[in-house]
């Protein structure tokens, strides 16, 4: 058993340190560690950094523009670039459509799609969930009815994550209603800008604009636009959703918040002395890092094991739910070192822009939001009731 | 053994429900936060119509008086509704601290009006550096002529904005956290030197912070005796505490009655959601939750207005340990039986959610109330 990096992971890591010390935009750092609002702007111009480093399509072949890394590498490098506060890549075109594409589509497809993911002139969302699908995606009701060249779309997504910014979305639509829920689905790529698409926003109840509702009526689309076969999507679909469900425990994201947490109750008082050197706190401090601890060794292991060309199965569903309990506990203790000044809600302090007095901690307008908002990692990607049916199945054969 | 309420308690109970059905259904309650008084004026002036705020004062002063268990049946109703209005703050806690500290002029001045709903008073005890101790007072008075001069910041006072008068404690002797040497003073918002920074809340209330500089204010601003108010606040603070606890009770009754409609009709997988057990045993841990609660909320209504003594602090403080760790259990559980829906702003559930979470930051969370009783824990 050998625990640490081979010379040539820490020389990576290394290299890693150096890109992320010389090329990240420190206001991009500040707003993703201070929890502050990310612009459109941040995202494309952080893109365009790892592009020209040629580290943005780190699940792609190289021969398409991507970069081979092991797992052992993505794993530094999400490390790292939590660390240091990079903005997390959004995942829907270079992440999920991209492998989709590059595993079923066309060459065509490729040739068209690929390019402009890593240029950024198309911008993805994806179209999975419906108003009455949640966890039980495959009942999915939106449809598409072949019309010579075209499919006509008609029926509604919804959680359309930064669908706002889209100008490409992918779909589940059902082509065939005659068969069993999952044989009947397929895989489309749609133009947000065709007539007939609408996009609404939904609030959370942090008052946040992150995700929305998209609705076809009569949208028309082009036949190749299909991506592999007609009623297949399904398979396509889990393929997507084993690339979604990488990453999901966020133990990176979770190590940053912790060490967030630590300097806000460094910085908040109790009873005349930092929040930090209180017993009680502490305590819950050091409990959440001793789990994390833990996550972040279960974390190793499968990462280990996928480098010696296991395939992430079960397992990942228990880090997920681990990973983010463990996420949602530390916003949760971020929140309480507030005290009373959890109740304020300052979004004018949550613009990078703002030059004003803080209320209370200079990072402290967003911890009651983000408390609030991180709720939805329990949610999405798979409930974490839905990632404990897995495990009764997949590990324990009940 | 009797845990229903008496017929006067029965009636009292259904006419704030009733007025809280008729007049604050949800979309309404998010059209009262979004407005800049945050709260119903028309609502607030019905409660004071109906005598509602008159309930906890004494008869003599043109009160109900009401018990903690009548003041608990009114705040409930309040925390079903998700009632913006400064009820706590002004009837509960300003009402107490100068029915049991006032002069008899403040009293008769201040108390039969807030009784009709005439005047709005909201109290300052958080400070930045506090954490829920109200014995950790820096702001200072100074003795000037005849009055005093303040200076200082009070955080955080829920309703404070539209508040026509402040309470505020400050230090006139002793030193940083020691139990004596606090004062209690009444500030005219208006008044020179007074700011308030005013901000919407987590839950949909507004709030302020209000920075005290050199405020002049008369002899008669001061509230009971100089430096005597440290054991006046932290009685009125337990009477707050179980008002908040009854708020929750509400709110956690509300919360729990969306789910259970959900998990009926919600269908995935070809059935209704509630037939999975897991989310049957969660929702029987949640109903568990909210029965603790209502549990200690009676108690805490019970004893809310006896003598101090170890005893009521020791259940105030029990109350709110397990009130504060219900709500918050229920609030996220109910969030995550909803899936995605529960997190959203139109949908009334992530609002309750909201001040749930929100009460356990007002008069102390959990942690703050668990060490509180284990400082008072009786050796056997």
């Amino acid at each position: 058993m050998n625990m640490n990096y081979t010379a040539d992971e820490l020389a990576f890591r290394d290299d890693v340190r150096t890109f992320l010390e010389e090329k990240l935009p420190a206001d991009i750092a500040a707003k993703v560690k201070q929890g502050r609002r990310m612009s459109r702007a941040d995202h494309e111009r952080w893109q365009q950094i790892l592009v020209k480093q040629g580290w943005y399509a780190t699940h792609w072949p190289e021969e398409y523009g991507g970069v081979k890394w092991t797992a052992v590498q993505k794993h530094i490098w999400d490390e790292e670039s939590c660390r240091y506060g990079a903005p997390r890549s959004i995942p829907f075109g270079v992440n999920m459509v991209a492998p989709v594409i590059i595993k079923f589509g066309s060459e065509e497809q490729k040739q068209h799609y690929l390019p402009r993911i890593l240029s950024g002139e198309h911008w993805w969302c994806q179209g999975y969930s419906e108003p009455g699908s949640g966890s039980d995606l495959a009942s999915l009701k939106t449809r598409a009815v072949r019309d010579g060249d075209h499919y006509i779309v008609n029926g509604q997504k919804t959680w359309t994550t930064l669908g706002q910014h889209a100008n490409m979305i992918f779909c589940l639509v059902r082509t065939n209603t005659e068969v069993k829920a999952q044989e009947g689905i397929s895989f489309l790529l749609i133009d947000m800008d065709t007539p007939g698409v609408t996009v609404r926003p939904i609030i959370t109840l942090d008052g946040e604009h992150e995700v929305n509702e998209v609705f076809f009526d009569d949208v028309k689309v082009p036949v190749y636009n299909l991506v592999g076969e007609e009623d297949k999507g399904w398979t396509y679909a889990k393929y997507l959703l084993t690339y979604e469900r990488t990453g999901l425990a966020g133990i990176g994201a979770s190590k940053a918040a912790l060490s967030h947490l630590k300097a806000i109750a460094g910085r908040q008082q109790k009873n005349g002395r930092p929040l930090i050197e209180d017993p009680t706190f502490a305590q819950r401090i050091a409990q959440v890092e001793i789990d994390l601890m833990a996550a972040s060794i279960s974390n190793l292991r499968i990462i280990a094991s996928v480098e010696g060309g296991g395939v992430p199965g079960a397992e990942s569903s228990m880090l997920k739910v681990r990973g983010t309990e463990i996420r949602q506990t530390i916003t949760d203790l971020s929140r309480r070192a507030l005290g009373p000044y959890a109740q304020p809600f300052v979004e004018e302090e949550l613009d990078l822009a703002y030059e004003g007095e803080h209320l209370s901690d200079e990072d402290g307008a967003a911890l009651s939001p983000q408390y609030f908002n991180m709720r939805k990692l329990s949610i999405f990607g798979g409930s974490n009731e839905i990632q404990k049916n897995i495990v009764t199945k997949m590990i324990l054969g009940l | 053994m009797d845990f229903n309420l008496n017929e006067e308690q029965q009636m009292l109970q259904d006419t704030v429900a009733r007025l809280v059905r008729g007049e604050y259904e949800f979309e309404k309650r998010l059209k009262f936060s979004e407005s800049e008084q945050g709260y119903s004026e028309d609502f607030w002036k019905q409660l004071g119509e109906l005598g509602l705020c008159a309930v906890p004062f004494p008869e003599e002063l043109g009160g109900f008086g009401g018990s903690g268990v009548d003041v608990q049946s009114v705040m409930t109703e309040l925390g079903r509704g998700l009632c913006l209005e400064p009820y706590m703050q002004t009837v509960v806690l300003a009402g107490g601290l100068i029915s049991q500290a006032g002069s008899d002029n403040q009293k008769e001045d201040w108390l039969s009006r807030i009784a009709t709903g005439e005047l709005k008073i909201v109290v300052g005890l958080d400070e930045p550096q506090s954490h829920y101790n109200l014995n950790d007072v820096e702001t200072r008075a100074e003795k000037s002529g005849d009055g005093y001069v303040l200076n200082g910041r009070k955080g955080v006072l829920i309703g404070g904005h539209a508040a026509d008068l402040i309470l505020v404690s400050a230090r006139t002797g002793g030193d940083s956290r020691d139990d004596s040497g606090v004062s209690l003073f009444a500030v005219d918002p208006n008044a020179e030197g007074v700011e308030r920074r005013v901000y919407p809340t987590m839950d949909g209330a507004k709030g302020c912070d209000v920075f005290l500089n050199n405020v002049q204010v008369g002899a008669d601003a001061l509230i009971g005796a100089e430096g005597q108010a440290g054991p006046v606040i932290q009685y009125q603070a337990g009477r707050a505490v179980a008002a908040l606890c009854a708020e929750a009770v509400g709110a956690m009754e509300e919360s729990i009655k969306l789910t259970l409609e959900y998990l009926k009709t919600r269908k995935q997988f070809g059935v209704p959601i509630g037939k999975f057990q897991v989310l049957q045993h969660r929702m029987v841990d949640m109903s568990s939750e909210l029965e603790q609660a209502r549990s200690m909320s009676i108690l805490a209504a019970s004893v809310a207005n006896d003598d101090a003594s170890d005893e009521r602090d020791r259940i105030l403080a029990a109350a709110k340990n397990v009130t504060g760790r219900a709500g918050q259990f229920i609030a996220e559980q109910a969030i995550q039986l909803h899936g995605g829906i529960g997190m959203t702003w139109e949908y009334s559930l992530a609002h309750y959610a909201k001040r749930l979470i929100m009460i356990n930051h007002q008069f102390g969370d959990d942690d703050h109330h668990l060490e509180r009783y284990a400082g008072l824990l009786e050796a056997s």
